[in-house]
């Protein structure tokens, strides 16, 4: 299990060392420093191996965290530990950063002495931390407040306490996407997915029970045999919005779950059923690879024209709907590493050639569907000798567009709590679709 | 208020205001004071000098403070553990503290001050805690058993905490019930024969309610706990596969590599044609592609995860190439991987893909990246033969690119592509000669120096290609020097007429100028070589090479299974077992993915059971009558084919020798015994019997009849063949020589390579006069056991190296296990009576010897001959039951049961062995 835990910051100075294992002693924390911080090359992998010591380790800006073990520990479960200790650590007091860590270092090794026990991760959702880990010291609780917060802490339903009580009962839902393409400069998708996630905020009293579905092709065919569902109809209003059109059901690759979904239910029936968290939580992530919507398309062209001087045009066409709008579209075109200038000539937006980032970056406000619009350059180059050609790095392009480009839509989100006495009608419920671009690049 | 101010520089006497201020009287000058004393800790500074004054803090109502001081303590106790004793009133005090936050922090910190008289105080406390009505002191309490196993493992098992902490498994509280397990399975390690943990359907059943309710980290070490059980059938195995399947859609992707694991392990024993067995094939790609979507440093562990598991079952993600393709932005480590995985999943289907891909990143930027991906398509040509030609056209696109290292990796690759398809592609030639001039590393010069060599009759100008080479001859490394020595005389051979000068200057060169021994002798060897027998020469020098393999960086299969048991862990990460990493004995022992069972599998297919390993399977005891309780839980291992007398030896394989792992791996050591080993073995129990011998035979420890080691046709004419022996004490190495080549043979030597019982030459082989043709000699080589050890396999591997004034040559042979038997090895009957029952049960085989015509006392006389001492004897219902020991030269003692029925010809062997920590 994890030995130790050392933060540092980016000079290498420890910030915070806590030691769970006798095996790991003070050297292991200047072993660190002197083989991975102080390390002259770019780091080759996050798992080193120093002198039969283990570590683990993760960037935070510039913050350095590491877990230290001297044994065959699970891999995946330290790197999994160090995120949710940021998780942890930025909803007690925000960003990483040296200044906030040094502020609570106590607040730290009070969070490092109940998360992590001989090196063994024990609960470590925010909700239960906060009810007894705060700034403040716990003052006199009752006998009752004391057996609430520990069987919060080790109950079924660690992430939620009892006794939330609202006046409006309310829940949002965000379907967050970021779609990933990558194109050959000819136009073909080689590689393309869409990876989503629900989020779910919700103000909810007393343990409701919610129940959440989507057009998932698997749900809706096993429905379609049984006749149309009533939910579908009833609920159509969570529907809403779409981009390239009604598509009824989506294949889903592959979803993953927060801890609170019963997941041998899921297995089961592919119902998706829960007690939410109070607040926020990302309810589910999932992957689509088929029948994607790519919101835009990227035409490049470029052209050497002798040694000195290279013409690049590209083209951008947007592909949902005309009446919908996609916002914050950056268009990024590299340029090699030995341009001396740029004269740029775009029919839309603001283009700027930025030498420090070796590219021309190209920035568009809004577009509405189905458009196009154009930019030409034209890269002066300075001659060199240097025999390595230019890696012509791809594309990269960054927008938002209010609707699902995988087609995923909110079927219903159904919430009953039996003791209180609101119904699922009483629950405000607002949905909302965002797609963002993930690494969309097209090859030039 | 910020706590960063507690940061700032020390000046001189520090020490002393701080002392001052922890005694102060006001509460917040205190608190203060801890504060700084912990910053100060953290920085490293030594604040050791305050403990009395910081101890003086902890009784206080303030759990924040409280909490500090435990920190402190915990840090500095063991340095000064008579006043940590100070400590120990409030410890147990606050365990019986009505707040349950605060009864476990108790009971944890003290768990945590590793001062032996604190241990002593914190039994009672723990007791308590350990039944506790508050599960989240419980839930504390258990992993406080680990804590205290890890000071004082005797004191747990006294004090009865190890049954307490079974009970918790069974806990209404499913955190609680997934922290005894974490403590369990870590105490378990240290005792790998303990049972600790009793994985029976039962318990499994309560781990996997447990699994339902608890922390996604209670998941992992629940999932992490089931991998080490063994179904009973292949019926359990899918039913707990079934309920573990729901885990592969957690978001943790520590509990998806978990599950995949135990997916992983158990598939094992399910029929291949089971339509379970598809479907379960089927889920498990998803979650696997979904892990690459995760941050990249858990990318990197699934990446390094699914190279393991594409080796194992390439169908689960044959059709997700496209997801390894790499991404600009990818860290440098992804990158790596996912081109390594990519090569392994190219087919015929996919590989104009691939290649395409494999261009792109030939373009990028980092130097290593771009290497891999150059030489990831010369292995694409050797693995897909329809696109060699594709591969070819590439990299000489590549080569047309002109970045230096790039042309060079690519050269190196074709070389193995001319090697892989001789013959077809050499009309490329004329382009790589093109870029001789670039070429500045070793590997890529060497690789140039080969292709001209072969093929140099279809090169105009390779005899200057070769001298431009020649120039600069002894700045050249070693690796080049032997290329260009060996292409020389390959090309003199092939245009003998116009490179004489070439090939004499190159001799001289090799011979006389160079001070490197290796190229000495291969310019001698040329030399003679050419001047006695040009047409020996050429068969030698320009003979047909074997074709190379297409895989050759997969794992070793062993190792691969062993990796697969720990997939998600740092073994997987790292590809090495957990012992080559690990100190000490925790995490050493060896894991092995179950056989297959269940109806027809036997017949289905014989791959199986050496793609499993060919793991043991286990079955019922049904041969031990009442008294074998002494045996307890055995493998019966009914290996032997019918005629063939089975072998002892692999029962000995495995792990025994200098492996530290011996102890846990005699269990599972039958593994490395596929029934076909048995023939070759030679040195097995049986042959000690020596069936054909009666029972008047001189006394004498067994030898096997000698057999050709070395054939003359690898060796340039000399063959060896021999036997070992034992012969008072001493072990032998019986060689004959036998010169069949026409030229005298002198200045013999040899040499063994590391093996696992560390034999070595006692002295040097004595061939004192020179070994004419056709003449043989017989030599008795003493062997000594102090040599370095190294495991090998099989166990009884032995490399030789024998070299005479021709060369030097490489065999392998296999020696008797039983001449290591040493002569002291007759164990006192007390002894031998407790040492028996001390033997964990996993480190017993049993399996029968058939055949064999001698009765109880005739085998014991004869057994004793080779070190087999029988030590007891005693006869129940009809049968002769021998009790023996045998110790090992590198002392390891083996005990063994014989059992022998009159009138029947087969034996029944029973053995076991320990190792002594």
């Amino acid at each position: 299990m994890i030995g130790g835990l050392f933060i540092y910051n980016h000079k290498g100075e420890v910030l915070i060392s806590r030691v769970y294992r006798d095996d790991i002693g003070r050297n292991a924390v200047d072993a660190f420093r002197v083989n991975v911080i102080h390390a002259r090359q770019q780091v080759r992998s996050p798992v080193t191996n120093i002198a039969r010591t283990s570590f683990f380790h993760v960037k935070r800006s510039n913050i350095w965290l590491a877990a230290v073990t001297k044994q065959n520990v699970n891999a995946a479960m330290v790197f999994e530990f160090l995120y949710k200790m940021c998780d942890v650590m930025t909803a007690y007091f925000g960003k990483i950063s040296e200044e906030n860590i040094k502020n609570n270092f106590v607040l730290i090794y009070e969070l490092l002495d109940e998360i992590l026990d001989f090196g063994y991760p024990q609960n470590s959702e925010t909700g239960a931390l906060k009810t007894f880990i705060t700034q403040t010291g716990i003052k006199s609780q009752s006998k009752e407040e004391q057996s609430q917060i520990t069987s919060q802490v080790t109950g079924q339903i660690g992430w939620r306490r009892e006794g939330i009580k609202y006046r409006r009962n309310e829940l949002f839902l965000d379907v967050l996407e970021s779609v990933n393409l990558l194109m050959s400069p000819q136009g073909q998708v080689l590689s393309a997915h869409v990876s989503g996630r629900v989020v779910m905020k919700s103000y909810l009293s007393g343990m409701p029970e919610c129940k959440f579905g989507m057009n998932d092709k698997i749900v809706i065919d096993k429905q379609g045999k049984g006749g149309a569902s009533e939910e579908a109809a009833g609920k159509s209003d969570l529907g809403g919005s779409g981009g390239g059109g009604g598509k009824q059901s989506i294949a889903i690759d592959d979803c993953t779950f927060h801890q609170c979904v019963r997941l041998s239910k899921f297995d089961a029936e592919r119902s998706i059923s829960f007690i939410p968290p109070d607040g926020e939580c990302e309810l589910m992530r999932y992957r689509t690879t088929k029948d994607i919507i790519l919101p835009f398309r990227v035409i490049p062209l470029v052209r050497e024209v002798g040694r000195t001087k290279l013409e690049v045009k590209v083209v951008i066409k947007s592909n949902f709907k005309p009446s919908l709008l996609a916002q914050k579209i950056e268009v990024r075109i590299p340029t090699p590493l030995n341009t001396s200038g740029v004269q740029v000539i775009c029919m839309k937006g603001k283009a700027k050639y930025k030498a420090s980032e070796n590219a021309i970056v190209w920035k568009i406000k809004r577009m509405a569907g189905m458009k196009e619009s154009q930019i030409s350059a034209e890269i002066e180059l300075l001659p060199t000798n240097d025999k390595k050609k230019w890696a012509r790095p791809p594309i990269s392009m960054n927008f938002e567009v209010p609707f699902a480009p995988s087609g995923l839509k909110v079927r219903y989100l159904k919430v009953f709590e039996p003791k209180l006495n609101y119904s699922d009608h009483d629950v405000i419920k607002w949905v909302r679709y965002i797609g963002r671009s993930g690494i969309y690049e097209t090859r030039c | 208020m910020t706590d960063s101010k507690y940061f700032t520089t020390t000046k001189k006497g520090e020490i002393f205001e701080l002392k001052a201020e922890l005694n102060s009287d006001k509460k917040e000058k205190k608190k203060e004071a801890v504060k700084k004393v912990i910053a100060s800790m953290t920085v490293g500074k030594d604040v050791s000098a305050l403990f009395p004054d910081v101890v003086n803090c902890m009784q206080t109502d303030n759990l924040e403070l409280k909490k500090l001081v435990y920190l402190y303590l915990m840090n500095y106790a063991k340095s000064q553990p008579d006043m940590a004793i100070m400590a120990v009133n409030t410890f147990v005090k606050d365990c019986e503290d009505p707040n349950p936050l605060i009864r476990a922090l108790a009971v944890r910190t003290m768990g945590c001050i590793r001062v032996d008289k604190i241990t002593e105080y914190l039994c009672e406390p723990l007791r308590k805690c350990l039944k506790d009505e508050d599960p989240y002191v419980r839930k504390t309490a258990a992993v406080c058993v680990a804590k205290l196993h890890d000071i004082n493992a005797q004191l747990v098992e006294d004090q009865g905490f190890l049954d307490t902490l079974k009970d918790l498994i069974s806990d209404s509280n499913p955190m609680v019930v997934a922290n005894a397990v974490a403590a369990l399975s870590e105490i378990a390690e240290s005792h790998p024969n303990s049972n600790l943990l009793d994985l029976n359907p039962q318990s499994i059943n309560k781990l996997l309610t447990a699994l339902n309710e608890c922390t996604e980290w209670g998941q992992i070490f629940i999932l992490d706990c089931l991998a080490n059980y063994t179904p009973r059938d292949d019926r359990e195995s899918q039913s707990i596969c079934e309920r573990v399947t729901p885990r592969l859609s957690h978001a943790n992707s520590a509990v998806v590599l978990s599950a995949v694991k135990v997916l992983m392990k158990f598939m094992e024993m399910l029929p291949k044609d089971l339509d379970y067995y598809g479907t379960l094939l089927k889920k498990l790609a998803p979650p696997l592609v979904t892990l690459l979507s995760a941050e990249p440093e858990l990318q990197y562990v699934a990446l390094r995860n699914i190279n393991l598991i594409v080796q194992k079952r390439p169908e689960i993600l044959k059709h997700e190439m496209k997801v390894f393709f790499v991404k600009y932005n990818d860290p440098i480590y992804v990158k790596l991987e996912k081109l390594d995985i990519m090569i392994r999943l190219a087919s015929q289907a996919n590989i104009a893909q691939v290649l395409a891909e494999l261009k792109e990143y030939a373009t990028e930027v980092d130097v290593d990246f771009v290497r891999k991906a150059v030489r990831a398509i010369g292995r694409c040509a050797i693995k897909v033969e329809q696109s060699a030609e594709r591969c070819v056209s590439t990299l000489l696109d590549l080569i047309q690119t002109k970045v230096n290292y790039v042309v060079q990796e690519a050269i190196v690759v074709i070389k193995d592509i001319f090697r892989k398809y001789p013959n077809k592609y050499e009309s490329v030639i004329a382009t790589l000669c093109e870029n001789l001039d670039s070429l500045d590393e070793p590997e890529a010069r060497a690789a140039m120096i080969w292709i001209v060599g072969e093929y140099a009759e279809r090169i105009d100008n390779a005899d200057e290609l070769l001298e431009s080479f020649l120039e600069g001859f002894h700045d050249e490394s070693t690796q080049v020097q032997l290329q260009l020595l060996t292409a020389i005389v390959k090309l003199f051979l092939k245009k003998p007429t116009e490179t004489q000068e070439l090939v004499q200057q190159v001799l001289s060169l090799a011979t006389q100028d160079s001070d490197n021994p290796d190229l000495r002798d291969r310019g001698y060897i040329y030399w003679r070589l050419l001047s006695t027998d040009p047409v020996a020469a050429k068969e030698v020098v320009l003979a047909e090479k074997p074709l190379i393999s297409e895989e050759t960086d997969l794992i070793e299969p062993t190792l691969l299974e062993e990796l697969i048991c720990h997939i998600g862990t740092l073994a997987s990460v790292y590809h090495k077992p957990p012992s080559a990493f690990v100190e000490g004995s925790r995490g050493v022992m060896h894991k092995r993915l179950p056989a297959r069972t269940g109806s027809g599998e036997g017949t289905e297919c014989p791959d199986v059971g050496n793609a499993a390993g060919g793991s043991a399977p286990e079955a019922a005891p049904s041969i031990i009558p009442s008294q074998g309780d002494l045996l307890g839980d055995l493998l019966n291992l009914d290996l032997a084919p019918p005629t063939t007398p089975a072998v002892l030896l692999p029962l000995l394989g495995g792990d025994i020798g200098g492996s530290p792992a011996m102890g846990a791996g005699f269990g599972a050591a039958p593994a490395v015994m596929p029934a076909s080993l048995n023939a070759p073995v030679g040195g097995g129990l049986g042959d000690l019997f020596d069936l054909g011998g009666g029972v008047g035979m001189p006394m004498g420890a067994y030898i096997p009849p000698k057999t050709v080691w070395l054939p003359a046709m690898k060796a340039k004419g000399l063959e060896i063949s021999g036997t070992f022996a034992r012969r008072a004490g001493v072990i032998q190495m019986e060689l004959v020589l036998t010169n069949k080549a026409m030229s005298v043979m002198t200045d013999f030597a040899i040499q063994f390579n590391r093996n696992s019982f560390g034999l070595a030459p006692a002295g040097p082989l004595q061939v004192l006069t020179p070994l004419g043709p056709n003449q043989t000699i017989e030599v008795s080589l003493p062997l000594s056991t102090v040599g370095p050890v190294m495991k090998m396999d099989p166990l009884n591997n032995l490399q030789v190296a024998v070299k005479n004034n021709i060369d030097v040559f490489y065999f392998s042979c296999q020696y008797p296990i039983s001449m290591l038997f040493v002569e002291d090895g007759k164990m006192e009957r007390q002894v031998f009576l407790a040492t028996w029952k001390d033997i964990p049960n996993d480190n017993e085989s049993q399996f029968q010897i058939q055949d064999c015509h001698l009765n109880s006392e005739a085998a014991s006389n004869k057994l004793q001959g080779s070190n087999i001492f029988t030590i007891a004897k005693r006869t129940v219902e009809g049968q002769d039951m021998l009790y023996m020991s045998i110790k090992l030269s590198n002392g390891i003692w083996v005990l063994a049961e014989l059992k022998v029925q009159a009138g029947n010809p087969n034996y029944t062997v029973s053995s076991g062995t320990r190792r002594d920590r």
